[in-house]
């Protein structure tokens, strides 16, 4: 009985063993089976994932860990643990006050902004006769396409501080202001002019994969939604024009996340000095090409777009969520 | 809730169903106050597509105007003329720029189509072990500020040999995230009992992709498309980081040269801006001609 009991009691640990060890030898069997299995989608992915891993992946990598490092771009760099992040958030007082607050306003006024005016003007778009639709595309296109040419041509004579800009004449002539407004050049209002000026030219990449998403949406979905009684153009983009478009929307979310915390240059371009006047149109990218480019430290500036990178990346999980639940109503 | 919200929107819901029975013939009221805002807001929009056309056909005394007039009051044709004076007298004729810019934009949008889509249609429809940490890599560099990463990249070019070499300029381009993850979004709409039907027809995987998924997914390819030859079209980066030769530049970067380097400011605007609407205008007849395609084929996608 003990005897048996103990053979059991030997036996049970080494057959175990014997099956997990199994079990292991299956699964790696398994995985590399499977990973066998899928060698199309491999050979699929191979190319572009070579070019992907050589200058996308590896350089990333390397500023990723530049920015544990002090780098001026002559010497090698030298490993400095963690200081760099410590300095960041601890001392950098042109980045806490300025850099990361205005990223904040600016982020969340345009990002959200330019997200909705990009549906509402595809929507529009698609509710006007076929033959016109591409025209008014490429109208709403226009500043994705001209990038700074828009810039110099329409914004600064009509934000011009002077009484000869057109913004100012016309609130002049209107009796609106007394004295000539320097829109872009005083540190109130820079900010709300970055703020307009980049809605203006919002209309990226995501507008045209949501029109490209509103017009791929199948017609007969409308028809089975008029039966169900869907009769307002209201409950239709709710119940199912966003529905039938996910993948589209989630992908204008993330590029307008990107496309707004990536800014920087507008604030420069508007007020014609670097730094803005009294950092009121800092951002964090501003920050890093003044690290990175104008003071060389390297190492420094990796850290400020690793912090950058979190950033975005946390509020890409929060949009990632938003639509995950629009998905269980 | 949703009688609510019909209740509320008793007025557009008439107005709806009353355009759903003209729609056949023709714009009901909500089409043509449609129509009016939006041609204001284009109007507005298309500002300065007029100008970079009206700024080439400008003399010299309108140039340099301010605040800048829109459109050109005495026409004349001389930019033109001083922009081929200007590329007669440079070392490497102009032309070499243009072939040099044309075949690197022809391989770009070519092949960064077809590599994205390759990669795509995996990652969306085959479940691979590893293809949610592929995607995951991929929209995370995508968040990675480019301003840091120019360092790192010049090394890799420079350790792969690719310095002063068409691959040079082509190969940093096709690693574009952005069309990967566009494709995905689509791809991942199509229903697989559309890929299964094509599977028992007997359609091997790569005539599945070819057949199946890049027809019914032609609206994304197309805004792909315009996006790699926007950003290969313009693109000075390459030309001014990896290329040494100056006969592996590219057009742009000629066009940047013209009024860098000048000791004042008035020199050679007029070719410049001669310059500035032949770069363009490649641009918009890709735009449209895309544009129409994505519209197009939307109309009859084989989606039912």
């Amino acid at each position: 009985m003990l005897n048996k009991a103990g053979s059991v009691a030997v036996k049970a640990p080494s057959g175990r063993v014997g099956l997990k060890k199994q079990a292991r030898r299956m699964r790696a069997k398994g995985l590399f089976g499977r990973i066998w299995q899928y060698r199309l989608s491999y050979l699929f992915i191979a190319p572009f994932m070579l070019c992907f891993i050589a200058f996308i992946l590896i350089p990333v990598i390397a500023a990723i860990g530049l920015s544990f490092t002090y780098f001026n771009a002559i010497e090698a760099p030298r490993f400095i643990g963690w200081q760099n992040f410590q300095y960041l958030l601890s001392q950098d007082l042109l980045f806490l006050k300025h850099a990361l607050p205005n990223t904040f306003v600016f982020a969340l006024i345009v990002g959200p902004g330019g997200y909705a005016a990009a549906f509402l003007l595809a929507w529009l778009i698609t509710q006007l006769p076929e033959k016109s639709r591409r025209w008014y595309a490429l109208a709403m296109y226009t500043p994705s396409l001209t990038a700074g040419i828009a810039m110099s041509i329409v914004w600064l004579p009509m934000l011009s501080g002077d009484r000869i800009g057109y913004l100012n004449s016309l609130l002049l002539q209107l009796g609106l202001i007394e004295v000539p407004k320097l829109w872009v050049t005083d540190k109130d209002y820079l900010m709300n002019s970055m703020i307009v000026v980049t809605l203006w030219s919002s209309m990226g990449v995501g507008f045209l994969a949501m029109l490209a998403g509103l017009l791929g949406v199948n017609k007969e979905l409308y028809e089975a939604g008029k039966l169900d009684g869907i009769c307002s153009r209201l409950q239709e983009i709710w119940h199912i024009t966003i529905p039938s478009m996910k993948p589209q929307m989630l992908f204008g979310a993330v590029m307008a996340i990107v496309a707004t915390f990536k800014a920087g240059a507008i604030g420069v371009e508007l007020s014609g000095v670097n730094p803005t006047p009294e950092y009121a149109g800092h951002l964090i990218i501003n920050h890093i090409e003044d690290y990175g480019f104008i003071r060389f430290e390297m190492g420094y500036a990796a850290a400020i777009s690793v912090f950058l990178l979190i950033l975005m990346y946390a509020s890409n999980k929060l949009s990632w969520s938003l639509f995950g639940s629009k998905e269980g109503e | 809730m949703t009688a609510f919200v019909s209740k509320a929107l008793g007025p557009i819901g008439r107005l709806g169903r009353k355009r759903r029975r003209s729609r056949l013939n023709r714009m009901d009221g909500f089409q043509w106050v449609l129509t009016i805002l939006l041609t204001l807001l284009a109007v507005f929009m298309l500002m300065p597509i007029v100008y970079i056309f009206n700024h080439a056909l400008k003399p010299y005394h309108e140039l340099f105007i301010y605040p800048p007039n829109l459109l050109v009051r005495e026409a004349t044709l001389q930019n033109f003329s001083e922009l081929f004076l200007v590329a007669a007298n440079s070392t490497v004729p102009i032309s070499r720029y243009l072939f040099n810019s044309v075949i690197i934009t022809g391989a770009a949008v070519v092949l960064v189509t077809v590599v994205s889509a390759l990669c795509a249609y995996p990652i969306s429809k085959h479940k691979f072990p590893g293809h949610e940490l592929v995607f995951a890599a991929i929209l995370l560099t995508l968040m990675f500020a480019p301003e840091v990463v120019q360092i790192p990249r010049y090394l890799v070019v420079s350790y792969l040999g690719l310095m002063n070499t068409y691959p040079g300029h082509i190969l940093p381009l096709l690693a574009m995230p952005v069309g990967v993850f566009l494709l995905k979004q689509f791809i991942d709409q199509i229903p697989n009992d559309l890929l299964e039907a094509a599977r028992i027809d007997g359609a091997g995987e790569f005539t599945v992709f070819l057949r199946v998924v890049i027809p019914v997914c032609m609206p994304a390819v197309a805004t792909v498309a315009i996006l790699t030859f926007q950003s290969s079209w313009g693109n000075i980066e390459t030309s001014s980081l990896f290329m040494q030769d100056d006969e592996m530049k590219n057009f742009p970067f000629f066009l940047s040269t013209l009024t860098s380097n000048q000791a004042n400011l008035v020199a050679r605007q007029g070719a410049a801006a001669a310059a500035a609407l032949i770069l363009f205008v490649p641009s918009l007849i890709i735009f449209l001609l895309l544009q129409g395609k994505v519209i197009a084929t939307m109309a009859h996608s084989g989606i039912k």
